[in-house]
């Protein structure tokens, strides 16, 4: 991304299908690598992508809590579902990667530390939450003295081509989180699907000096107040069909002060520790390493992987699990989410994506567990 | 991320389950006392140890391992000339500096001397700048005591009280036995003007810090050096999380006040 800059409304374009194909092969001419949504195990994946026919035209998705199923539609809406299992922090954020490797001989220890050149990614079809989760991850990797180099790397050479969710799903929550449906910063281009009784097309909104570049070489003609009306009534369709919602008011002292609260037992009786959570999470950054070697043992190498809270080894120190009871890890995961995240980086550390809903096996529900501490707060004891 | 691989220079075996190693220190960065690295056993893997050699004295850095785990135990069996992974210095520092003109407590237990034996070689370098200095020293057993030349030497210096105890003792024991808040009431200091340095097992802590609130000591003159899963160092990797803190940045060494709540919540 080039520059953060506000949506200009006067910059505003329309593009038909035919134009989106021309921005995707435009795109791929300039050395990018466009990785769009597609239709992949029976779910919206994020993949890489070289025209409109890979996207999942005419499918949406039906979600709540533990459920996922993909249908047609028989509109040909092009981004008409909303966020699949995977997020994009899976290109930002390797699920694996081999940190370095070293040799050992005679003369010591040779270390090469892997820096691999990084693809220079488009994204086409990020949505606000998406946008307000790789912000959050921005704080994490590249917010300290110590930046994370492959993420910064990565995010350096990364065009955004956002979209602005025209429906929303079951385990939507975003408006209530402050992070959608409309995207707002961060990217260089937005799309908003408008298909009223017109042509079926693509208002776009230049979001960054880089966006505006890409959309002179485009075909296109200036949006009209029309447009811009149809395109704002399908964001304000998908704010006011928000599936979930969660009150944050105070939430981080809420959560804080009631680690104790019975709720937690309750909620740590359904889950199953698997982890699910963690992985579908956009803004869950915690990963363990793995050292291994060749047979000989002389050839060692250091991989990075993701790795959850919800393990047992997560927290292992000599003597065993410093959080050994599901309850603890449960209580972990989300009141570091949706509390110390404040402490530490100054933000929710949850965008309302609903993803830990959808894809959680025994459907819980964090908006519900929060309702359920709000609805009979405890108040705490003091410490000794 | 990645280590600089260092020569094993001397390793001294302190008990039978921990060694202290010697590394050569070429380019190292200075350390202040309760700072640790990680230390990478080669193909095995890294974990985070203390410095426990002296910060006036540049030429080793100096680890007391204990082998607790696969990758602890294979950083005690490095011999001497073989090769180690050090990344760091990391974390934050025992408080020296605020601590001057002040009584000065150390409260060790186990291994959790290691970090505070940086602390004894500063207090007794400079030594004019404290008031009474007091080291209280626990073990499980006499067997397990560490330092234990260095420790002789200390009770014998002028200006500093040492008194050492053990939980089990054996026949040749004459030292006092019992945990180590027994040893509070034999030694002299001013509780209302005392800094207190401890460390060792969470459950040490958490009585240490009671007894020394008894003694009318408050959370912000006690420090504490705490312990969790790391794997980073740098703040990246979430395993060292405790409440909002990270150990690895925001401690190990934390004022108590800070910590308290976490300190008295299970599991966090």
């Amino acid at each position: 991304m080039s520059k953060k800059t506000p949506p200009s409304k006067d910059d505003a374009v329309i593009i038909n299908k035919d134009g989106l194909q021309h921005l995707v092969e435009l795109l791929r001419n300039k050395g990018y690598c466009v990785v769009g949504p597609t239709v992949s195990d029976g779910a919206i994946i994020y993949g890489e992508i070289s025209g409109l026919d890979d996207l999942p035209v005419g499918w949406t998705d039906h979600q709540d809590a533990g459920t996922y199923r993909l249908s047609r539609r028989d509109d040909g809406a092009v981004f008409g579902y909303v966020v699949g299992p995977h997020s994009w922090k899976k290109f930002l954020h390797p699920a694996r990667q081999r940190l370095w490797r070293a040799q050992r001989d005679v003369d010591g220890v040779r270390v090469v530390e892997d820096n691999a050149p990084v693809p220079k990614f488009a994204f086409l079809g990020v949505r606000s939450c998406e946008l307000h989760a790789m912000a959050i991850q921005d704080n994490v990797f590249l917010g300290s003295a110590y930046q994370d180099k492959t993420y910064a790397q990565h995010r350096k050479n990364l065009l955004i081509i956002a979209v602005n969710c025209g429906q929303a799903g079951g385990t939507c929550f975003c408006a209530s989180m402050n992070t959608g449906p409309k995207v707002t910063s961060d990217f260089d281009l937005s799309l908003t699907e408008i298909m009223d009784e017109k042509e079926h097309r693509f208002l776009v909104e230049t979001g960054s000096s880089l966006g505006a570049q890409i959309i002179e070489e485009l075909v296109c003609e200036k949006a009209v107040e029309e447009d811009l009306r149809s395109a704002h009534d399908a964001v304000e369709r998908a704010s006011a069909q928000m599936g979930r919602t969660m009150d944050t008011d105070g939430i981080k002292e809420l959560l804080q002060k009631n680690s104790d609260h019975p709720r937690w037992d309750e909620v740590a009786a359904r889950c199953l520790t698997c982890a699910n959570c963690t992985m579908v999470c956009p803004t869950c950054f915690c990963t363990t390493v793995e050292d291994v070697t060749d047979l000989g043992g002389n050839h060692a190498e250091r991989w990075q992987r993701w790795d959850s809270c919800f393990t047992m080894d997560f927290s292992h120190i000599s003597g065993g699990s410093v959080r050994s009871s599901a309850k603890s890890r449960y209580r972990q995961w989300m009141t570091h989410k949706l509390a110390h995240w404040f402490d530490q980086f100054g933000t929710s550390g949850c965008v309302g994506c609903g993803r830990c809903i959808t894809w959680c096996p025994v459907c819980i529900d964090i908006t519900e567990e929060v309702a359920a501490i709000r609805q009979d707060p405890a108040t705490k004891k003091d410490p000794l | 991320m990645v280590p600089d691989f260092r020569t094993v220079v001397r390793r001294v075996r302190e008990t039978s389950d921990v060694v202290t190693l010697e590394l050569d220190s070429q380019g190292f960065a200075d350390f202040t006392p309760g700072q640790f690295n990680m230390l990478y056993a080669f193909g095995v893997g890294e974990i985070p140890i203390s410095i426990s050699g002296d910060p006036n004295s540049s030429d080793r850095i100096v680890h007391t391992i204990r082998a607790v785990g696969p990758i602890s135990e294979a950083l005690t069996k490095l011999k001497k000339n073989e090769m180690i992974g050090v990344r760091g210095p990391y974390g934050s520092a025992w408080p020296l500096n605020e601590a001057a003109g002040s009584d000065v407590l150390v409260i060790a237990g186990g291994i959790g001397m290691a970090p505070l034996r940086p602390v004894l070689y500063h207090l007794l370098r400079f030594r004019k700048r404290y008031g009474r200095v007091v080291l209280l020293y626990g073990a499980r057993s006499p067997e397990e005591l560490l330092f234990n030349r260095e420790i002789d030497r200390w009770r014998r210096t002028p200006g500093i009280q040492v008194r050492v105890t053990v939980d089990h003792a054996d026949q040749d024991w004459t030292g006092e036995v019992g945990v180590v808040t027994n040893l509070l009431p034999k030694v002299d200091f001013d509780a209302a003007d005392t800094v207190a340095m401890v460390c060792g097992p969470e459950v040490m802590i958490r009585f240490v810090a009671r007894a020394l609130e008894d003694k009318g000591m408050t959370g912000q003159q006690i420090f504490v050096s705490m312990e969790r899963n790391m794997k980073c160092a740098i703040g990246l990797c979430g395993h060292c999380q405790f409440g909002s803190y990270f150990i690895c940045k925001d401690g190990p060494v934390f004022r108590l006040d800070k910590i308290s709540e976490n300190l008295n919540q299970r599991e966090i």
